[in-house]
This record gives structure tokens, sequence and C-alpha cells, in this order.
């Protein structure tokens, strides 16, 4: 097991961001709302941020993401990765996100 | 976002991320909504005899404790009317031999899991074993950052060093760790050097808790009790440390509410935000709910549903809002802030549940408790009372059980 910790990730467009495994992300059937269970916590992410969270698969750099939003919602490129980058690297600092690993195998 | 959540005053919120704390916000008072998180004491049994255990003193036998299939039909029940967290506790939950299985089923019917553990019967299979069953959170509990302190509380030889390993494994398996220090006289002396170990452990929170009197705990107040300088001492310490280790390590902190001028909302207020399994499948307002004599709780081996008893039952109901309030909580601006603080303090420390929690300045019994809590700090008898089912055993020179 690796002992590096990616703990404080710095997002960038080339970040491959992932909820790490205490942090999941799921849809409240009984009150009808999205969550974020954490330890001790339970978060409420807004539309956006759901929709962004639900693209972090650790795969899928943040650059492809900017991409699929910026066509969806035909919006300028720049304004858009400005505003995902900011939101995931909040996510980040609060512990809700994590950088995908390169595999060594 | 939803309106239907944010029942109570919202947290601050940073509006670039799009994310607000909801806990403690689950459950609607007006009517009662279901909370996010319950606490499953699954059993009693413990092989630590901690004397701050806010376990009740007449603990629940072996034989008393719901069978797996029980709590199986529990964890469904519960992940059926929205309950999102469990938290599995005790005792200690490992004491139980169908842990993974129960770990398993909550991952099963979409829960978020949360072990909270002395770590000392775990085996590094057994914890990776949990961990792939879906298991989401571990929290241990120390004693002390030394073994002699230690060892000596938990009133169990080699306990710390057991801990320790377990931590290793714990973040070894990539699952996120929670240091869970319980504080009290005979060991604030060490906090620097614990908090230092959490960061050591590569924790992502620590819980610096000060001892609660319940259970346990309150038949051994006076040779856990802080002085009032120690506590002060403790407040200045932790916030020194939050600011420090912004972003490293998150720090919890319960203050002992004997020297408090305001009580605590204990619980969030009472049948507000939370519900407890007992072992034996008690539905309990809080874990030491039982120590109120008089009050009835509803079990799940009742006719009644989880909902139903958690909506209707007597003992919900019966300190629940500010109806029931006396003076001078009821005309007290803060009454819907902390709820008349602790049911079962003022129980145990005035014989009424119904009465001022005394940790509040404004009980006519506030000055005596303080009076209390200062003598038996000053007296300075470190003696314990040992947790055990044989109702409690009295540490002995030269051999604390350990």
């Amino acid at each position: 097991m690796s002992a590096a910790r990616s703990r404080n990730i710095n997002v960038s467009e080339t970040s491959r961001p992932v909820l790490p495994r205490h942090a999941k992300l799921k849809f409240d059937e009984t009150r009808k709302v999205w969550v974020i269970l954490a330890p001790e916590r339970v978060l409420a992410p807004d539309e956006i941020a759901v929709e962004v969270l639900q693209l972090c698969d650790g795969v899928r750099h943040v650059a492809d993401m900017v991409d699929l939003l910026a066509a969806k919602y035909a919006a300028p490129r720049e304004a858009i990765a400005t505003d995902v980058v900011a939101m995931l690297q909040d996510l980040a600092d609060k512990g809700f996100l994590t950088e995908a690993r390169e595999k060594t195998s | 976002m939803s309106t239907a959540i944010t029942d109570t005053k919202p947290q601050a919120t940073d509006p670039k991320d799009g994310l607000s704390a909801l806990e403690g916000r689950g459950s609607i008072a007006e009517t009662f909504g279901i909370p996010l998180a319950v606490l499953a004491e699954i059993t009693h049994r413990c092989p630590l005899q901690c004397p701050y255990c806010s376990n009740p003193v007449e603990l629940d036998r072996g034989g008393t404790e719901l069978t797996t299939e029980e709590w199986k039909k529990v964890l469904t029940e519960l992940a059926e009317i929205g309950v999102l967290q469990i938290h599995f506790s005790g005792g200690e939950p490992t004491a139980r031999k169908d842990i993974v299985e129960l770990v398993q089923h909550a991952t099963d019917v979409g829960l978020y899991s949360n072990l909270i553990t002395s770590a000392v019967l775990l085996t590094r299979e057994k914890l990776a074993a949990l961990a792939d069953a879906g298991l989401c959170h571990v929290q241990i509990s120390f004693q002390g950052n030394e073994p002699v302190v230690a060892n000596r509380v938990a009133g169990f030889r080699h306990a710390h060093q057991k801990k320790l390993e377990v931590a290793k494994w714990t973040r070894e398996l990539d699952l996120p760790l929670t240091v869970n220090a319980v504080m009290h006289r005979q060991n604030l002396f060490q906090l620097p050097d614990i908090i230092q170990m959490a960061v050591d452990l590569d924790a992502d929170r620590l819980e610096v808790a000060n001892v609660q009197y319940y259970g346990w705990a309150l038949k051994n107040r006076a040779a856990l009790m802080p002085t009032i300088e120690q506590i002060e001492e403790c407040s200045r310490i932790v916030e020194e440390a939050e600011a420090r280790l912004k972003g490293t390590l998150a720090i919890d902190f319960v203050v002992p509410d004997y020297y408090a001028l305001r009580p605590k909302k204990c619980m969030g207020g009472w049948g507000r935000q939370f519900f407890n399994i007992s072992p034996a499948g008690k539905i309990l307002p809080c874990h030491a709910a039982e120590s109120i004599t008089g009050l009835e709780f509803e079990s799940v081996r009742s006719n009644h549903s989880i909902a139903w008893i958690w909506q209707n039952s007597e003992a919900f109901n019966r300190y629940r809002g500010t109806g029931w309030m006396p003076e001078p909580c009821r005309s007290c601006e803060f009454k819907e802030v902390d709820f008349g603080g602790c049911r079962c303090q003022a129980f145990a420390l005035t014989g009424d549940a119904g009465n001022t929690d005394p940790a509040c300045t404004l009980s006519p019994l506030h000055e005596k408790i303080f009076k209390i809590a200062e003598s038996e700090a000053a007296a300075d008898n470190n003696r314990f009372i040992y947790r055990n089912f044989a109702g409690g055993t009295l540490e002995t020179d030269g051999d604390h059980g350990a």
C-alpha cells in the first residue's frame, strides 16, 4: 500500500478526480435529494455539484468533463472550466475528492 | 437545495461548492422526520473495563442480545424508512461473531457503516473482511498516548499496543480513521501527545471527548473529574492544534459540561434527530436513557415498527419539543437552542428527568454541581471502579485489572 495519501490534491484540467472510499454519493429516496455520505456527516450537494461529481470516476480527466458540460449547456468552455476546477478544488480541500492513483502493475 | 431537509438553522455554507451540511437537520422537529444516523449498540460485551464507559451500570447480558437475523431485519427496516448511516457500537461490536455479516448486510441495504471499536479483538484478516464487506469508516478509542496510562484506564494488558497496530492496518486498507480520545483528570496531561499520535497514525479525525458522566462514568466521577485549570488548558491546546493542523486532522472537541455555563443540546434535543438501539433491541432516545427509571422503552421485538416507536412511543414523546418544560426553561430564550440540556443528567443529579439540566447556570442546582466537580477534582482520589458484568471491581494497588 502506498503511504502517499492524496489529501491536499491540486485540481487542474489534467486531474482525474474520484470520490474517496469514505465519501459516497447517493440519491436519498426518502428525502428525494442527492447526498454525500461521509464519516459523521451527511452533505447535500446542489444539482450542478451532483452532475459534476457523477462524472468523477477516476478515469475521466477534468478537461473531458469541461468539454461535456460546455457542449451540454452550450456555454463558453473557459467559463465552465473555471467554475468546475474551483468547485472540485473546494470539494478536494474538504476531503471529498481524491486523485486516481496510477497503477504501477 | 431541498427545504425539506434544512429544518433548523443552516450551518455557514460556502456557495462555491454547492454543499451544505445536513447532519443534525435530517429530522423535522414538527413531524419527527427519521434521523439520518442511528447508533446500534449490538452488544454490551467488551474485553476492556474502562471506568468512563457510558453504558448503563446494568449491562445487557449476551443471552438477551438480538440475533443475527433480528439485527439484519432491523438494518433493512432502518434503510427502508430513510436512515442513511449506521454506527456499529457497543460494548465492543467485534465481540459479536457476526459483525462481518452485519456490515455486509448494512452495505447490501444501502447503509453507510461506521465501526466504533476498541480494536483489541481485531486481526488484520478480520479488518480486511470488514473492508471487503463495505465498511466505510473506523473509529478507534484510545485511553492515552502510551501503554502505562492507557492500559491502566482500559484495564486490559497490551491494549494500547494492539490499538496502534489496528490503526495502522486501518490506513493500510485505505479506510478512513477517527481516533477517539476520551479525556479525564488522569490523562489530560497527555493531550498534546495524543494529538501528535493521531497525526502519526494518519487519522482523518480526532475526537477529544471529555468524559460525560453517565452509567459507569458517573460511578467513577470522583476519579475522572478534571480540574477547571485542566479544562482551560485543554481548550487552549485544542484551539492551537486545530489552527496548526487544518487540512491534515479535523478535531472535534467535547467539553465537560459540569463546568459549563450553558447545557449541551444533548442528542440535538430529545427525540429530534437521533435514536439508539440497545443490544436487547430497545429503541432509546440516547444511549444513557435506560438510566431514567419510570420510562418504558419499546423494543424492535414488539409488534410496533421502528418508525411507529420513533413517532408515537410515550418515551420519545415525553420530553420532545418544549411543552414538557418547567421553569426556568419554559420562559427561557434559549429553550429551543439547548432544549433544556440532558434528561439523563437531570435525572442523575436531581432525581427528576423533567428538571432543568444542572449544567445550566439557570438551574437552582448549578452552583452545587459546580462545587461537587471542583471538590472531587481537588480530592484527587484516583482509584477506578472497573466496568464489568459483576457490577464493577474496585482497582487495587499494583493490580489495575490489566
